[in-house]
């Protein structure tokens, strides 16, 4: 069931922006055209009755409940079918609507649970709110025909069952399914009174190809499908509208709660970015902010070997400000610094920031940004003039050419790449640029027009031989080109792309591609009428990880395909908060908006609203930081909700480089690996336990706001505050409230930004300024904000990291749909059902020859270090490249991968380690030596 | 640091920038690369190594880190 408060209008907004007049009741009313009548008489206030009508899915016409009268016709249509006409003039109540809705609903009784009072939809079921509203209380039929009413109940999947007993095969839950998802895992199996909602073929819901985004659940009209926790609690008994706190889509939800507990997060249909959609991770994910691991009291310790101690939060803030002036005193100001979190707050990440900028006195912060999408900041910076996606994410329904490269969205950005299939599927074409084949490549009712499958490291080839296929085949719009951008840019730029070095056949044998598929995508993407990019860290985490966006603004300049709907550049955002934390001035180089420590303008204006001088040279970035620690330099490091131990690469360095600091503190949720080498642990809030803002990967702020108390007592915004003033700094803000009313007046792409208005709105894209009050979901529109769109030479270097002989095989990495990151979270919840361990996807050529079967323990060693992981034997991978996930810290996928990085952002290049892998018959050396760290960690647990 | 690392970090914003026909416009923009987002620790030790001998820079690098030393970045 859809949200407690939500007014459902039965059938979808129509687009037409061409209005007619209907009379319905006697009431005129204007809507447009393609308009239904049922949505327009809901908009005039009368809401028809209905059942299988709801407005996220299209009209299907058959509950029959919805009959109404149109004037001059015959009969009784159904308003969910009929569109309106002009002065079309509609009858919604009349004596006989009522007998034949009665007849109806009383055949639907017929087959139903008479346990309203019982039942957990009770209050917030349509069946129970039609039958209420016609006065049905039994039926003439009598109840002792043949019924569902013993039916089996599906519970197999962890958060929601299938009752088919409360079933009224209206169908919503496999329209749902179809239309929205994009899984087509349910269907009606037999018909008539053997009609039954099934997964798959009939396997239960586990089973089956089922994803659990749990939009079946919300699009139930009766308690067939619910959630597990109303089944146990009943239904909410309030609700408050905040984030996902998961990845870059930024999904709205109303956490609904009962008695103070969340009880579930229903979808939030006028979500903007989301539309009322979901993923299994944002649905049902949310129990780890209640989960035993969670530490709520300070603990501090003087060295890392000793066990914690619990201490109040006044004595933990005194012992972290005490130790860190301490460090300064004797290894001077810039040998500390901090480090922000794309899972906080945007409100978090710009205190943290002026507490290192301005109580620290250096620059030396950084944000987990660094490791996934700093290139696509600096990319777009150079090229377009600002370090942002380009579209709305509605704006791909406008594409009709899509270009997905280095991303999978099904499993990193699953309610963005439902809207991607729902597109695709109404005909727009797809190109995968991938190594391997993603479940884009091919799924139901979607499949990509071209895969180049390309080899791991050769990204920038890639693109440059995409761009050359377009500049000498004449399929640049040199008309935009030279309206937009640079003129002398763009000749240096063709002149270096259309060297035959750059052909399709001049990089095949590097890149793996047959030069004819990548002719095709090129010509393809360069001749639709809307072009869209999107891309993800398989772009960005590289050694030419800039480059590679550099070289997708080019291609997106070159064809025109910038400034409107349908077209664009599109970081797709691992994290919520990764655009906000960016945003908010995290980088050490960087102020808030993107601008640069040694502007003096920019400087003084901060320098005056903080009262206190600030530096003017670039600080330390993560990787930097670590080398400097381990050259004694830096000392002394305060991470917010950030596990740099597990998920930076190259583990052995960042253990070396964590233990010879002096003090680290850490403030998350639970206890990490970070955490081992901490010598302070600050307990975090969740989401659910504070206010703020999150920015998404289209730039849209949306509000977070506190449904629960923070669990240790306090937020961590408040916490930075503490901090603060023990350094003898005060900061003296009551309500994240005022730290976005200050992030406004210093960040001119955040001006009249205020909670208020973000209420009022519901979410603001930003640039937010004087010409764009509203904000701005498209970018780019009549000029770039860098004035003139500039190319950039984007040469191809291959990255230092090659297959050898002594390591043959090229490793990737990824994400996988129920698990989010470095699975702090989403490992301590039930969706660990569907992923418990990372596994090594390995072709079979490589598998045969190395004696691999799925499921046995494979040695993956790189030049850095070893680990071991299960196989899984899939031709999803190509020859010659192997693939994991990070989910797990006992994988130690970090403990292989190097620290190659990007040349400019110094973004690690997790996309491509050199290894071996061989089988092995128990876990390796590394990963028994890590398991006993890991139990000794919780052994500290034992907290003096 | 370790100098290697820094004059491989060093070497890679050389050839970024390399990929510019004019040296001298290459240098600087490196040179400029190196100024604006390099922390000053590293970039003191890059012209000491560079001052040194310079082991290991590409031209590119070698000429940046060479108008770092002279300030004119």
């Amino acid at each position: 069931m859809y949200a407690k408060d939500y007014h459902d209008r039965g059938t979808p907004e129509s687009a037409s922006r061409t209005y007619v007049t209907v009379e319905i009741d006697g009431v005129k009313v204007e809507v447009p055209e393609g308009t239904s009548i049922m949505r327009a008489a809901s908009i005039g206030g009368c809401d028809v009755p209905k059942l299988c009508a709801t407005d996220s899915l299209k009209s299907f016409g058959s509950c029959r409940l919805c009959l109404v009268e149109v004037e001059g016709r015959r009969g009784y249509p159904a308003s969910c079918t009929t569109p309106v006409a002009e002065g079309m003039k509609v009858r919604t109540t009349s004596d006989k609507l009522t007998q034949l809705r009665k007849g109806v609903l009383e055949l639907y009784v017929t087959d139903h649970p008479l346990d309203c009072v019982s039942c957990p939809a009770n209050g917030h079921c349509e069946l129970q709110n039609m039958a209420e509203q016609h006065g049905i209380t039994g039926t003439r039929y009598g109840l002792d025909g043949r019924n569902h009413q013993h039916a089996p109940i599906d519970a197999s999947n962890p958060y929601f069952q299938f009752d088919q007993s409360e079933c009224i095969v209206c169908s919503r839950c496999v329209r749902a399914c179809d239309e929205v998802q994009g899984t087509f895992a349910l269907t009606i199996q037999g018909r008539g009174f053997g009609s039954k909602v099934v997964a798959s073929m009939d396997e239960g819901f586990l089973a089956s190809e089922c994803v659990s985004c749990g939009q079946c659940v919300e699009a139930c009209p009766t308690a067939a499908l619910t959630e597990k926790a109303v089944v146990e609690h009943g239904t909410a008994d309030a609700a408050v509208t905040t984030t996902c706190a998961y990845c870059g889509v930024g999904c709205s939800f109303k956490a609904e709660t009962k008695n103070g507990q969340v009880l579930r997060m229903a979808p939030n249909r006028d979500g903007h970015a989301n539309h009322g959609h979901a993923c299994v991770k944002g649905r049902f994910a949310f129990g780890y902010a209640t989960h035993p691991d969670r530490v709520l009291t300070p603990m501090v310790r003087e060295k890392i070997t000793d066990p914690w101690r619990e201490v109040s939060w006044e004595e933990a803030i005194a012992h972290t400000a005490k130790r860190f002036r301490e460090i300064q005193a004797r290894y001077g100001r810039d040998a500390i610094g901090g480090i922000t979190s794309s899972r906080c707050t945007n409100e978090d990440v710009f205190l943290v920031q002026k507490l290192v900028r301005a109580a620290f006195g250096t620059n030396n912060v950084d944000t987990c940004a660094r490791v996934c999408h700093s290139p696509t900041g600096y990319g777009l910076k150079q090229t377009l003039g600002e370090s942002a996606g380009t579209q709305a994410f509605d704006s791909i329904m406008k594409s009709d050419v899509i270009m997905v490269i280095g991303a999978n969205p099904t499993e990193g950005h699953p309610v963005f790449a439902s809207r991607l299939k729902q597109r695709v599927r109404q005909g727009a074409k797809l190109i995968v640029v991938d190594p391997r084949e993603i479940p884009l490549v091919r799924t139901p009712h979607v499949e990509a027009d071209v895969h180049l499958q390309l080899r791991p490291g050769t990204n920038v080839a890639v693109v440059n031989a995409l761009a050359h296929v377009i500049v000498t085949e004449g399929l640049a719009r040199e008309a935009y080109v030279a309206e937009r951008c640079e003129a002398d840019a763009y000749a240096k730029w063709k002149a270096f792309i259309a060297q035959e070095r750059n052909s399709p056949e001049a990089v095949e044998s590097i890149t793996g591609v047959p030069a004819e598929r990548i002719r095709e995508a090129a010509r393809l993407y360069a001749s639709a009428p809307n072009g869209a990019i999107y891309y993800g860290l398989g772009v960005t985490e590289h050694s030419q990880g800039t480059t590679m966006v550099m070289g997708i603004a080019n291609l997106a300049m070159a064809t025109g395909n910038l400034g409107r709907e349908g077209v664009g550049v599109n970081p797709l955002r691992g994290q919520n908060n990764v655009q906000g934390a960016c945003d908010m001035g995290s980088f050490p180089h960087e102020f808030s908006a993107y601008r640069h420590v040694s502007d003096p303008v920019v400087r003084e204006m901060f320098e005056t609203m903080w009262g206190v001088p600030l530096q003017s040279e670039p600080g330390l970035r993560i990787p930097n930081m670590f080398d400097a620690a381990l050259d004694g330099t830096f000392k002394g490091l305060y991470v917010q909700g950030e596990d740099i131990a597990q998920s930076d690469p190259n583990t052995h360095h960042v253990f070396a480089a964590l233990s010879a600091m002096e003090c680290v503190v850490v403030q998350d949720l639970f206890l990490n690996e970070t955490s081992k080498f901490a010598h302070v642990f600050l307990p975090g809030s969740s989401f659910l336990e504070k206010d703020g803002t999150f920015t998404n990967a289209e730039r849209r702020i949306s509000r977070v706001r506190k449904v629960m108390e923070p669990r240790a007592g306090f937020a961590d915004w408040e916490v930075t505050v503490l901090l603060s003033n023990a350094l003898g700094y005060p900061m003296a803000y009551t309500h994240p409230s005022e730290i976005m009313d200050e992030i406004a007046r210093l960040t001119p792409t955040f001006t009249g930004v205020t909670f208020e208005k973000i209420d009022r709105l519901g979410s603001i894209q930003w640039p937010c300024n004087d010409k764009a009050p509203e904000g701005t979901p498209t970018m780019h529109v009549g000029e770039f904000v860098r004035g003139k769109g500039r190319f950039l030479v984007t040469e191809y270097i291959p990255t230092t990291e090659r297959s050898t002989t002594r390591f043959p095989l090229l490793l990737t990495t990824g994400r996988i749909l129920s698990q989010y990151n470095v699975g702090a979270q989403t490992r301590r919840t039930p969706n660990v059902t569907w992923h418990h361990e990372d596994v090594l996807e390995m072709h079979p050529a490589d598998a045969e020859a190395r004696g691999i079967r799925t499921g046995d323990w494979v040695g993956v060693t790189s030049r850095t270090g070893a680990t071991v992981l299960r196989a899984d034997v899939t031709d999803r991978i190509q020859p010659g490249v192997v693939y994991t996930t990070f989910h797990f810290p006992e994988s130690g996928a970090n403990v292989v991968t190097t620290e190659n990085s990007d040349w400019a952002t110094n973004c690690p290049e997790y996309k491509v380690t050199a290894v071996q892998a061989v089988l092995v018959t128990e876990p390796a050396a590394w990963r028994m030596s890590h398991d006993v760290h890991h139990g000794d960690e919780f052994a500290v647990g034992s907290r003096q | 640091m370790q100098i290697e690392r820094l004059v491989a970090m060093a070497n890679q914003i050389g050839d970024f920038f390399g990929a510019e026909p004019d040296r001298g416009e290459a240098a600087k923009a490196a040179a400029s690369h190196l100024r604006r987002f390099w922390d000053p620790r590293m970039r003191t030790q890059i012209v000491a190594h560079h001052q040194a001998n310079g082991a290991g820079l590409n031209d590119v690098a070698r000429a940046a880190v060479e108008l770092l030393a002279r300030n004119e970045v």
